[in-house]
């Protein structure tokens, strides 16, 4: 299958964005500034993403929370308009087929963003799996998704849009904002560890809004950033991606998602098999890598001389400069402090079990 | 895009600079600007052979690992320790950047001159 192009691939391409394919699409993997200077635009100022590549799909009808309770892990019986709440959604063995993020527009009205990778199967998945009056929509095609994200976000909005429509608290969206003129969903949520805003607009908005924002934000450093960026960052913050932290084997608590399944709501997919399996044996950590050498994922952890648990992401943090890795390892390791050592391409080198997230706004 | 003159280049973007019976060698300018931001390099120690073709050493950007290939094939008489210490030289001042010097130099695999190694890179672009 042909990759496809997002409403703003001409304008990756004239800003000199390297492109790669990711999960179908073609994207930016960096500009010409380089994945350590954006990373630290949205850290300090201000940076701005195409996020089209994220599917969008809506759940309509009277027993929309019922659907909902039964599909997901996390509980959506009590919500406001508005109002935002991240799940995974599990098969019934309890491995997660994707995780995703669920809006309450307004009463039996829902609105679901999904992994881009996975927009496909969540559909099907979802559809196979209905219940009651329900109406599934995959709006995906119809949709362009810009992050703006870092502390100078709100400031940067707020030149193009009123005041009174910029939603307040993190997790929250307006359905009904208009951002130089054109209708958008402006939503108070991000993948980087600060604040932000994700904006969903109509593709032939986009790239208008795309160049509108970029030269709004000149005076507070606003750059564009690639998909490189988007890693380190969500990297930095812990925030779990689809396929390495999680995956249809990986259960929410072996992830460290544990508060997000609520184990004492009646039923939903995949409860049955989570109270069998009961406490992990294995948990998401944070690892520092101390020795020389930088951790990727899928390779292998190690202490007492044996094999102890895996890596699923790793990179050099630009913030922190020094390399940090996620890892699945046994439950006996996970304790702050523990000594272990990452096999790097043959070479056995030294890290430590750190508090997640890496870095935390101030 | 910088091609220095007196330098000779391979087919997988490493440059070579002769002195007297020894050679340095770092990657091309072309190669840290594929590469991106390199923050980590892996070098070979004092005493290593070298096999023309074969990596010795490897660099990491944020994102990703790729070898260096040896262009030649020797011992390895010197070693860059301050590159380990700040890769980030490698994308600001590629030419000045060497991994090695090495000597007993025994083979070579294909080398350009930098007119050849411009008209190479400027086909894989």
């Amino acid at each position: 299958m042909e990759a496809k192009k997002t409403p703003l691939y001409d304008k990756h391409v004239q800003a000199g964005g390297k492109i790669v394919e990711f999960a179908g699409y073609l994207l930016p993997v960096q500009y010409q500034t380089g994945v350590i200077k954006e990373h630290m635009a949205v850290r300090t100022a201000c940076g701005l993403f195409d996020v089209s590549h994220m599917g969008e799909i809506t759940v309509k009808g009277k027993d929309a929370v019922r659907f909902l309770n039964h599909l997901l892990t996390n509980d959506y019986t009590v919500m406001e308009d508005g109002q935002a709440r991240y799940s995974p959604m599990c098969n019934p063995e309890g491995g997660v087929v994707d995780d995703l993020i669920v809006y309450k527009v307004k009463e039996d009205d829902y609105f679901i963003v999904v992994n881009a990778a996975n927009k496909d199967k969540d559909f099907a998945w979802i559809r196979a799996n209905v219940l009651g009056d329900v109406v599934v929509e995959d709006i995906s095609e119809s949709i362009a998704q810009l992050a703006l994200q870092g502390p100078k976000a709100e400031e940067i909005l707020k030149k193009l849009t009123s005041e009174d429509q910029i939603p307040t608290g993190y997790y929250t969206a307006n359905f009904n904002g208009t951002v130089a003129g054109y209708k958008a969903i402006i939503s108070r949520t991000g993948y980087t560890g600060e604040d932000g805003f994700e904006l969903y607009v109509s593709p032939e908005a986009a790239p208008v809004l795309w160049d509108k924002l970029l030269e709004t934000g000149v005076e507070e450093g606003l750059i564009p950033c690639g998909l490189g960026a988007r890693d380190t960052l969500r990297l930095e913050a812990a925030m779990p991606l689809y396929g390495h932290e999680m995956n249809d084997e990986i259960t929410p608590r072996t992830a460290g998602l544990g508060t997000f399944v609520k184990m004492q709501k009646e039923e939903f997919i995949g409860k049955e098999a989570l109270e069998r399996l009961g406490k992990p044996t294995c948990r998401r950590v944070g690892l520092k890598v101390t020795g020389k050498g930088i951790a990727r994922e899928h390779q292998d952890v190690y202490a007492d001389g044996r094999k102890i648990g895996v890596t699923t992401s790793g990179t050099h943090s630009p913030y922190l400069k020094y390399p940090i890795a996620m890892a699945i390892v046994e439950d006996a390791y996970r304790a702050v402090g523990t000594q272990v050592e990452v096999d790097v391409r043959g070479r056995r080198v030294a890290a430590e079990v750190v508090k997640l997230p890496f870095y935390k706004k101030a | 895009m910088n091609f220095p003159k007196d330098l000779q280049y391979t087919r997988t973007h490493e440059w070579i600079r002769y002195q007297g019976d020894s050679a340095y060698i770092g990657i091309t300018d072309y190669a840290q600007d594929q590469l991106g931001d390199l923050v980590f390099v892996n070098l070979p120690e004092e005493g290593d052979e070298l096999m023309a073709g074969e990596p010795f050493a490897d660099v990491e950007s944020v994102k990703a690992v790729s070898d260096v290939n040896a262009p030649v094939t020797g011992v390895v008489e010197e070693v860059n320790e301050e590159l380990a210490d700040a890769p980030e030289a490698m994308n600001e001042d590629p030419y000045e950047a060497w991994f090695v010097k090495v000597g007993e130099i025994s083979a070579t695999v294909e080398l350009m001159d930098a007119e050849a190694y411009e008209a190479f890179v400027a086909e894989e672009e």
